[in-house]
């Protein structure tokens, strides 16, 4: 999953404004498959950590009524040019995605 | 055959290594991600419930949250909603949609210089009030918006 997640941040005053967007199916357990009428199981993203230059500035826990491919904005103060931004996220099978980016 | 021995020992302890460091604790796998993830809250039925099982239960109304989602979504499927709090010291923002089958959809926790912003795209099922809770200084407030909804996004 090289495309797993596209992060852009910018400089807005003293605040870097962050905004993500995670390629995810994000099934939410409630549908059925139209051809076997099964219910599709769910498959979600459910927890999200976001870094500023290692440090946490935002965890998150999600449901499955999160959008399908997830966008995630977020503003952080105190933040310059030239630092990195990397969030961090795992789906309820274990699966992982992240990205990185540094602020502009 | 000497060369092939050392590669191989030198496998084996590192590995050996490794492994005991997790049986003792240090590294334990999904460590980046400390909290674990609240079950009962998300499978409350009820916002109350769930509110509860955020220990935001009796959260005040608030009029210094302010939620931005459209009046009415066409697709229930993509509803964005961007929530700011301009209570001094919020440290989480909670999102749930009253009407979906589990309303918990979100809880945000900011640290480290985060606004108390949030912004993010949700699912509903039905016409319903977006509620958001925020929690500062040990205190919950709430607010919330009605999204009418013509095409729902859950279920089908």
């Amino acid at each position: 999953m090289a495309e797993g997640m596209k992060i852009r941040a910018t400089m807005q005053g003293d605040v870097a404004d962050v905004k993500a967007l995670m390629n995810h199916i994000m099934e939410t357990g409630l549908r059925k498959d139209a051809k076997t009428g099964q219910l599709i199981p769910a498959h979600f993203i459910n927890q999200v950590t976001a870094t500023l230059n290692g440090k946490t500035v935002l965890e998150a826990q999600w449901g499955a009524a999160i959008s399908k491919n997830p966008f995630l904005g977020f503003k952080v103060k105190g933040a310059k040019a030239g630092d990195k931004i990397a969030i961090n996220a795992v789906d309820n099978h274990g699966e992982k995605i992240s990205g990185e980016a540094t602020v502009a | 055959m000497n060369q092939l021995r050392r590669t191989f020992l030198k496998g084996t302890s590192a590995a050996g290594t490794v492994a005991v460091a997790i049986a003792a604790g240090l590294l334990k796998p999904g460590q980046v991600l400390a909290a674990e993830w609240n079950k009962v809250a998300f499978n409350a039925t009820t916002t109350a419930d769930a509110m509860k099982g955020l220990n935001a239960a009796g959260a005040a109304e608030s009029k210094d949250i302010q939620i931005k989602a459209p009046d009415i979504a066409e697709n229930g499927a993509v509803v964005p909603v961007e929530v700011i709090s301009k209570i001094p010291g919020t440290t989480s923002i909670m999102i749930f949609v009253d009407k979906n089958q589990n309303p918990l959809t979100a809880d945000f926790e900011l640290s480290n210089g985060a606004e108390p912003y949030v912004s993010t795209r949700i699912k509903m099922a039905n016409t319903s009030h977006v509620r958001v809770a925020v929690k500062a200084g040990g205190k919950a407030y709430t607010a919330s918006k009605e999204v009418k909804v013509t095409i729902g996004g859950c279920g089908g």
